[in-house]
């Protein structure tokens, strides 16, 4: 495999293959209750592709969506990917490597938002542009550079928020107190900002009004076209027949 | 992926005054990697801190070793360093952050002596460019330079902690032990200082050892985690999966047992 440019490409392979995935928890406080909760999962997205995983709740979407992410283990089976250098099992790497694939590859906008207490939203947003693309070890405690680094970041996540319609006055303040639909924006703008080459949204638009949905379908629209493969469990209707290619059913 | 920048290997200790045979540290096994944050947590006499001191050289582990490399890259055997050269060690390539500041800190000098020590061990004597370094390293942990002259005696529990954090890293670490370093402080006091100390292990691309009992500090700072108890390492991953996939039994129950982990 040799081919990693963006683009959906009949002949290329697929930027995401999932053969054989198998999760299951064991809930030692419950005398060792075990639960198979995915078997022999398997699918492929190819970049510049949206797929949409359906089925019941409790079938796994949101397991499957945290092995491809690797907050959770997977037991067997293989998650191929086509990293930006090159292909790796998700499924079968070193924490440093999944985390350096995090850094720039891969993004995960979850329901919910965590980030360090008291930091700004707009620096949420900015840190993980600046963490994308690291200033080189021989200037790292230049605060000048890094000071401009931040603030070049932090146009680009204004950008994001104002097309996200989160109120000005919000922006310099940390999340920790914004209502439920707000902290959303800040996550879709967290999830949104660096170009990945994997997006996994899971509710993306749960607690967004008809014109911040609209936004997103927007922003996942672009993020296809620029050749990410995008994994989504969507719930509304509307947002999910607006992006989705195709469906995937669990279970 | 980059070479390890440290290797611990099969480490146990038992303390002499141990009445019987149990390890405060059994058969520790990790390698740490340069620019990654690593969280030690367990309960209080899991034995985190034990390890932590042997990794420091502080206490001569029972058996095992502490292999480190240096920035000539070459591999030291900690333990099989003299004490000389563990001091230099310490005091250029390393850092020690103690959860109770004043033991970390000298209470009977201004802040910025306290930031310049380290420069001075290696031979910076030139008053003004101490002074100026002591100021931005104020500036980096967000101390009040107008406060450059102060005795830490009269800063706050936080203060102290910022400035201990500054006097480390003055000179430019490429390890950093942490013991509890936030453990003492309010809990807004703890969100700053936890933001701050992230910021900076990245900027500096350093490699920080964190010993926490709150997997809050560790979900926040660290990358990877390792769950200690009974002076067991019985799980160790990125922290995320430690915390939401936990698979060792006590893990479960450790991450069952928080508010909001």
């Amino acid at each position: 495999m040799n081919e990693h440019d963006g683009k959906a490409n009949d002949g290329a392979p697929p930027r995401l293959s999932v053969r054989g995935l198998a999760k299951h928890f064991t809930l030692h406080l419950r005398g060792g209750a075990r639960l198979q909760v995915l078997r022999d999962t398997a699918f492929d997205v190819r970049a510049g592709e949206c797929v949409a995983l359906a089925g019941a709740s409790g079938r796994g979407k949101s397991t499957l969506m945290k092995c491809l992410f690797g907050s959770y283990g997977s037991d067997a089976g293989s998650l191929r990917f086509d990293s930006s250098d090159g292909p790796v099992d998700i499924a079968n790497i070193p924490p440093q490597r999944l985390l350096q694939l995090r850094r720039r590859d891969i993004a995960y906008v979850s329901q919910f938002l965590r980030a360090v207490p008291r930091v700004p939203a707009l620096d949420v947003v900015a840190q993980r542009l600046v963490d994308a693309d690291p200033a080189p070890p021989s200037d790292d405690l230049d605060d000048d550079a890094h000071a401009r680094r931040m603030a070049a970041a932090r146009d680009v996540a204004r950008g994001l928020f104002a097309r996200l319609n989160l109120p000005p006055a919000l922006w310099d303040l940390p999340p920790a107190t914004f209502s439920g639909g707000e902290q959303q924006r800040v996550n879709i703008a967290r999830g949104f900002v660096q170009p990945a080459r994997l997006l996994l949204l899971d509710e993306p638009t749960a607690s967004l009004d008809a014109a911040n949905r609209r936004v997103v379908i927007e922003l996942v629209h672009e993020a296809k076209a620029q050749g990410a493969a995008v994994v989504g469990i969507f719930h509304d209707e509307e947002v999910r027949d607006a992006v989705a290619d195709r469906r995937v059913e669990l279970g | 992926m980059s070479e390890p920048l440290l290797r611990v290997r099969g480490l146990s200790h038992r303390f002499a005054s141990a009445r019987d045979e149990r390890l405060a540290v059994r058969d520790a096994e990790f390698d740490l990697f340069p620019g990654e944050v690593v969280a030690i947590v367990g309960e209080s006499g899991s034995g985190k801190s034990t390890l932590l001191n042997c990794i420091a050289g502080r206490i001569t582990p029972t058996h095992g070793q502490v292999h480190y490399r240096d920035a000539a890259d070459r591999w030291l055997d900690v333990h099989a360093l003299t004490e000389r050269q563990q001091r230099v060690l310490a005091r250029t390539e390393w850092g020690f952050v103690e959860q109770n500041a004043s033991d970390g800190l000298r209470l009977d000098v201004s802040a910025g002596a306290n930031i310049g020590e380290r420069l001075m061990g290696q031979g910076e004597r030139h008053y003004g460019r101490l002074r100026a370094t002591a100021q931005r390293w104020m500036e980096r942990v967000e101390l009040d330079t107008a406060r450059i002259d102060d005795s830490p005696r009269a800063f706050s529990g936080g203060m102290r902690q910022r400035l201990q954090i500054a006097r480390n890293l003055v000179t430019r670490p490429r390890l950093v032990l942490l013991d509890e370093p936030t453990s003492g402080l309010d809990v807004s006091v703890q969100a700053r200082l936890l933001d701050l100390m992230r910021t900076l292990a990245t900027r500096m691309h350093l490699c920080a050892l964190i010993v926490t009992h709150d997997l809050g500090v560790a979900r926040l700072l660290a990358q990877r985690t390792l769950v200690m108890r009974h002076g067991q390492v019985v799980e160790q991953g990125l922290t995320d999966r430690v915390l939401d996939d936990p698979q060792h039994p006590y893990t479960q129950l450790l991450v069952s047992s928080v508010v909001m982990p």
